[in-house]
């Protein structure tokens, strides 16, 4: 008996043999029946068959993600998607090559069990999470794809061959344990500061040169030995990759092995010169490095200054409330932010992941909503790398029901903020620092923002003054029109809704 | 003449590659998090390549593409419902 706990304290139980066995005999049997005769198959199953189907399926994953361009299209995207792996998987069990159907139907079954309820279940603010874990189970895959193509029949491959082989193991191995280290510092497992140590740069560099090194063993002596070995490194160098990087550079690190965990199915496609493996493989490759650029964009960092990490090693002191007083800032109740946002005209709220860790997308959404009855144009502004992962903030949201429609991106509303009356930023920092734009000394200096500061009042949901991930102090705070309103996001969203409830009526 | 398999694999990547660059920059930023979930669940393509090693070998190599098919599943399966979980929720609603 198998037991599957879910963070809620849920707890889920089966038996993986007997239900396995089950569905594997219910589904062999309902195989051979559906099954064409093997004369019938025959005269049309050609190499030329395999290949245009194959690229029927990668047409139709091209397309599903083209159906991302718009909400509109979207979820026909994902069943064009879909359409493409059931045409991928339904074409490989016609395959000559596959002659057994239980050791597949078996481990699909598996997959299914597993992953048809987390994906239920998971909690929107934990996506980043998930999809850290899911990268690593490709690139565990594609390890074990590569050794059980090589133990299947070790004479048959030639020196092209074992470099595909080793392609897609290293590669694999690199995502599958980077993944792990990035899931654990998401969930708090482990802490999500950076680790650095003296010389760091140089054993990765030394890890990575022994790699290859026994890489290239493996391809010129035929050594399973070096294989194993070289597969044992590039575990290790996931987790030496990963570990200096610090949680809320997470945006760029998720995309990366996003990125490589196409990399590692399109080295699996070469192996078997299957089309739609390196297609979608090259795609989701492509999809991640593009991901990461963006990020970096967003944050004026380079990508290699990301990847080497160490950013925000410090833990800056966190200083009280009246350490805060003498520092110049003025502090609001809640209840001041609602009087001036329901007699304005327009209102912004500014999300950051401040708003993900509180949970209080769902109370400022009530709140947006009651202001809207009352004729406030409300609208919500999103930085590129609020959260921690690219489009973290548009999720949370739509979980809180908005309309996607109030929500704006960086470069569409920043023009807004100037004519806006109030400025609501819940739990963002760095993203709404103006000396990113005007303090050449400072280190965000460059950095693209939200300017928030423009608008006639700012009020900000803060729960201490400690400094942003950057442990840069941010001037916002001091500013004429700023005022600070301590507390924990939900409880304060919640005082919100209540503050403008009882005043409206 | 004729081209080396390599040679051929080579070009459909290098192509795909450019594909993907502008599928990609055409998502709009407010589906980025669907994005990489969907990515997610189509890189459980390897699943084919799973399923040759576990439909036509032998032995340990048959329980190594047991193993992998099933991880490769619980990225189609995951992949797939979690995104349509996410896309349900991408909504517009009418000006009352």
């Amino acid at each position: 008996m198998q037991k599957i706990h879910f963070p809620d304290g849920t707890t889920v139980s089966f038996a993986p043999e007997t239900t396995i066995e089950k569905i594997q005999d219910a589904s062999v049997a309902l195989w051979n029946t559906l099954k064409p005769a093997d004369a019938e198959l025959s005269g049309f199953l050609t190499g030329d068959f395999f290949a245009l189907s194959y690229m029927a399926a990668a047409i139709l994953f091209i397309l599903g993600l083209k159906g991302l361009a718009s909400p509109a299209t979207a979820r026909r995207g994902n069943l064009f998607a879909m359409l493409g792996m059931v045409l991928a998987i339904g074409v490989t069990f016609l395959h000559p090559s596959v002659t057994s159907y239980g050791f597949i139907i078996g481990g699909m079954a598996v997959g299914a069990v597993i992953g048809i309820p987390i994906a239920l279940r998971i909690n929107m603010t934990s996506m980043p999470q998930l999809v850290a874990i899911l990268h690593s189970f490709v690139g565990l895959a594609a390890v074990l794809v590569a050794a059980g193509m090589y133990l299947a029949d070790p004479a048959s491959h030639d020196g092209v061959g074992l470099f595909e082989i080793f392609m897609g193991a290293w590669i694999g191995a690199i995502t599958f344990t980077g993944s792990v280290i990035a899931f654990g510092k998401l969930q708090g497992i482990f802490r999500s500061a950076p680790v650095v140590f003296k010389g760091q740069h140089m054993v990765n560099l030394a890890i990575f040169v022994a790699m290859i090194y026994f890489g290239v063993q493996f391809v010129m002596h035929h050594d399973f030995t070096s294989f194993m070995i070289m597969c044992a490194l590039a575990l290790v160098l996931g987790i030496t990759l990963i570990i200096p990087i610090g949680g809320a550079d997470m945006p760029v690190i998720v995309s990366m092995l996003n990125s490589y965990s196409g990399w590692a199915a399109a080295a699996t496609g070469f192996t078997l010169n299957n089309m739609v493996l390196i297609v979608a493989g090259a795609i989701i490759g492509s999809s991640g490095a593009i991901l990461s650029y963006i990020m970096c964009r967003a944050m004026n960092r380079s990508f290699i200054s990301v990847v080497l990490g160490g950013f925000g090693a410090e833990e800056t002191g966190a200083s009280d409330k009246q350490d805060a007083a003498q520092k110049g800032i003025k502090e609001a109740a809640i209840e001041d932010a609602a009087y001036m946002m329901e007699n304005g005209s327009s209102v912004i709220i500014v999300p950051g992941y401040g708003m993900a860790v509180a949970q209080a997308q769902h109370a400022l959404k009530e709140a947006a909503e009651i202001l809207e009855e009352k004729g406030v144009d409300v609208k919500f502004a999103i930085h590129p790398v609020a959260g921690r992962m690219p489009g973290h903030m548009n999720v949370l949201l739509a979980e809180a029901d908005v309309s996607y429609d109030k929500v704006e991106e960086m470069d569409d509303i920043n023009s807004s903020f100037s004519q806006t009356d109030v400025v609501l930023v819940v739990g963002a920092n760095d993203v709404v620092n103006p000396d990113a734009k005007d303090d050449s000394s400072s280190p965000l200096y460059g950095m693209p923002i939200l300017e928030a500061y423009k608008a006639n009042m700012v009020y900000v949901v803060k729960r201490s003054m400690n400094t942003g991930y950057s442990g840069v102090e941010n001037s916002l705070f001091f500013r004429d029109n700023t005022y600070l309103v301590f507390g924990d996001a939900k409880d304060i969203a919640e005082g919100l809704v209540s503050t403008l409830k009882g005043a409206g009526h | 003449m004729e081209m080396s398999l390599i040679t051929i694999a080579s070009i459909v990547f290098l192509l795909a590659c450019f594909v993907g660059y502008h599928v990609i920059w055409g998502v709009t930023p407010a589906l980025h998090t669907p994005l990489m979930a969907v990515t997610n669940a189509i890189s459980g393509v390897v699943v084919v390549a799973a399923m040759f090693v576990a439909g036509g070998s032998e032995g340990l190599a048959q329980w190594i593409g047991f193993v992998a098919v099933a991880l490769a599943s619980i990225n189609i399966f995951g992949g797939f419902v979690v995104t349509r979980r996410m896309l349900a929720m991408f909504k517009k609603k009418e000006r009352k």
